[in-house]
């Protein structure tokens, strides 16, 4: 690695925690930001010339505080701080520095930068290009080519977030035990909601897949900061398992490819290791909780060395103990697909008929009751169920791997026809 | 002015202990970790080859980590913190999940008490050169002779 790149990769890595000491110090997300690209400057000019300093993130806060410091005695006229050049070799000014910024400051700090992107009056569309841009610092213009949106657009919506954080006020107390773990259950799903929106994008569609990784760094940053959290635990674990299945869940054509069909040796081993480890240390804690669950139930897909092998019946208990915690129709569904594989289509059907009702506009309802009516051999009602799936397709793969099914019905039909 | 011979012709094996910011390095892209593995692995070869790499492993990130401690007798998440104790040695076991490696850590802890064990999962298993058994096993070592025959 040359210190160029050494360079880039202590700063990217570095930004979360630097960011969230100094929106400390400002109580201002504008000033942090400020601030750390200021210490971000500097650091390329300084650690260049003499080197990378023995603790980064101390380092990039120190200097981002003295600088931005600096800045505000300037324009009110008052004496200036020594500059960074003075201060970075003052191993006694960094040292105490380090000690007061001991794991549980960072730790708060972290969670608080983290929870004020999710405040509740922001919408979802606000939160995550809010926390990408301050948190994992991709540019607007990034961001906006994820969502698809202009980098006018992407850079209104991200200042409107902004302004209403300000507004709002961020809490500056530390958190009681309680208070912790609901910032604890925001943040963490905000990152699953990033990591959504990476996962849900098409194979072409780098820049929003990109954001999978993204989410990935997050989880592992909020796991290093509560190391004995189960549910961070678990949620980084179903991220990674999830995530491991990426190179083989589009083929060369760029269509979905069906878990069933993926080319397993493709998925990416380092990462299900890791998942996997994560997941067994979650599950050695008596509470469990909903990301715990559902990587429990990505581990035993990923167990599997074939698709014949996948334990069917681990899988429908996980969702049943699911269901029980955040009882909703999708995770019913889900069960559903499990149940068909250890009870039967049949028994499936009936499982699932009850919800359509409420989800009728849900395109994965529609494809998961004309695979299980095609098994059944009632082509006519499978192929009403894709007509309406594909109708309600939110991208082009999930359209093309239900127009797989119906060309293979009609396809069949028509040599049924000629027969 | 050369170092004594002596020094020169006393073959011995070392554990090189490998440091780094994981922060920056757990955040390095599929693409750059790769980059790093392909430039260790030209050293790697270099001195399999001679037969002087014996088996190396990189461990998965600390947050997979969990410790025993043994006079707590208590179980943590995480990598062992303390900075008082130091690394003495450790072992590789193959077993069916953490549950089953923690049943190991409590038979060693009864059998040498204080300290710590932690558990840290292996990202990667190298081979390398096959170690060629001039040193002396834990029962030699521990004077049972007979059973070295």
């Amino acid at each position: 690695m040359t210190d160029q790149a050494w360079i880039e990769a202590t700063l990217t890595s570095s930004r979360p925690q630097a960011v969230a000491a100094l929106l400390r110090y400002f109580r201002n997300l504008d000033d942090a930001e400020e601030a750390y690209q200021e210490s971000c400057l500097r650091a390329l000019r300084n650690w260049t010339a003499k080197g990378p300093p023995r603790d980064p993130v101390a380092w990039l806060i120190m200097v981002g505080r003295n600088a931005t410091l600096d800045q505000k005695r300037k324009t009110q006229r008052l004496v200036a701080m020594p500059d960074e050049t003075q201060v970075s070799d003052l191993e006694d000014v960094e040292t105490p520095m380090v000690e007061r910024l001991d794991d549980s400051q960072y730790r708060d700090d972290v969670l608080r930068l983290l929870f004020v992107c999710c405040h509740p009056d922001l919408p979802a569309t606000q939160q995550i290009p809010l926390a990408l841009r301050i948190v994992s610092g991709l540019s607007v213009k990034q961001i906006a080519r994820a969502f698809l949106v202009g980098e006018a657009a992407m850079e209104q919506r991200i200042t409107r977030a902004k302004a209403k954080v300000a507004e709002a006020g961020v809490p500056f107390e530390t958190p009681g035990p309680v208070e912790r773990s609901e910032r604890l259950a925001v943040v963490m799903q905000m990152i699953y909601l990033v990591f959504n929106e990476g996962y849900s994008a098409g194979p072409k569609d780098d820049a929003r897949a990109d954001l999978a990784e993204e989410a990935v760094r997050l989880g592992r940053l909020l796991l290093r900061m509560f190391q004995a959290e189960p549910e961070a635990m678990g949620l980084l674990a179903l991220m990674l398992l999830q995530h491991a299945r990426q190179p083989a869940r589009f083929d060369a054509n760029g269509d979905a490819v069906l878990m069933e069909d993926q080319d397993r040796t493709l998925w990416r081993p380092k990462l299900i290791q890791e998942g996997l480890a994560l997941i067994d240390k979650a599950m050695r804690h008596q509470r469990t909780g909903v990301y715990r669950v559902q990587a429990a139930i990505a581990a035993l897909h990923a167990r599997a060395q074939r698709f014949a092998e996948t334990d069917w019946s681990g899988i429908d208990a996980l969702y049943a103990t699911l269901e029980r915690m955040q009882p909703s129709p999708v995770v019913t569904l889900n069960r559903a697909v499990a149940v068909s594989k250890t009870k039967g289509p049949q028994a499936a059907l009936d499982m699932i008929e009850p919800l359509a009702e409420r989800l009728a506009s849900y395109f994965h309802y529609h494809g998961a009751k004309g695979g299980l009516l095609l098994m059944l051999d009632r082509k006519r009602e499978a192929r009403e169920c894709f007509d309406r799936a594909i109708a309600l397709a939110n991208t082009a793969a999930e359209a093309a791997h239900i127009r797989m099914h119906l060309d293979r019905l009609i396809a069949e039909s028509e040599k049924s026809a000629r027969a | 002015m050369g170092r004594p011979r002596l020094m020169r012709d006393a073959p011995m094996m070392y554990a090189v202990l490998c440091y780094n910011n994981e922060e920056m390095v757990c955040g390095w892209t599929k693409e750059q970790d790769d980059a790093v593995m392909a430039q260790l692995s030209h050293v790697h070869d270099k001195w399999e080859k001679a037969g002087k790499l014996k088996p190396s492993i990189r461990l998965l990130p600390t947050s997979a980590a969990t410790t025993l401690h043994k006079q707590k007798d208590m179980i943590f998440d995480g990598p062992y913190a303390e900075t008082k104790e130091a690394l003495l040695g450790f072992y590789i076991i193959d077993v069916a999940g953490l549950e089953e490696g923690l049943d190991f850590a409590r038979e060693l802890a009864v059998a040498n008490p204080g300290g710590a064990y932690e558990l840290r999962p292996i990202q990667l298993y190298l081979p390398g050169a096959p170690i060629d058994g001039a040193y002396a096993t834990t029962r030699e070592y521990a004077g049972d002779k007979a059973a070295a025959k």
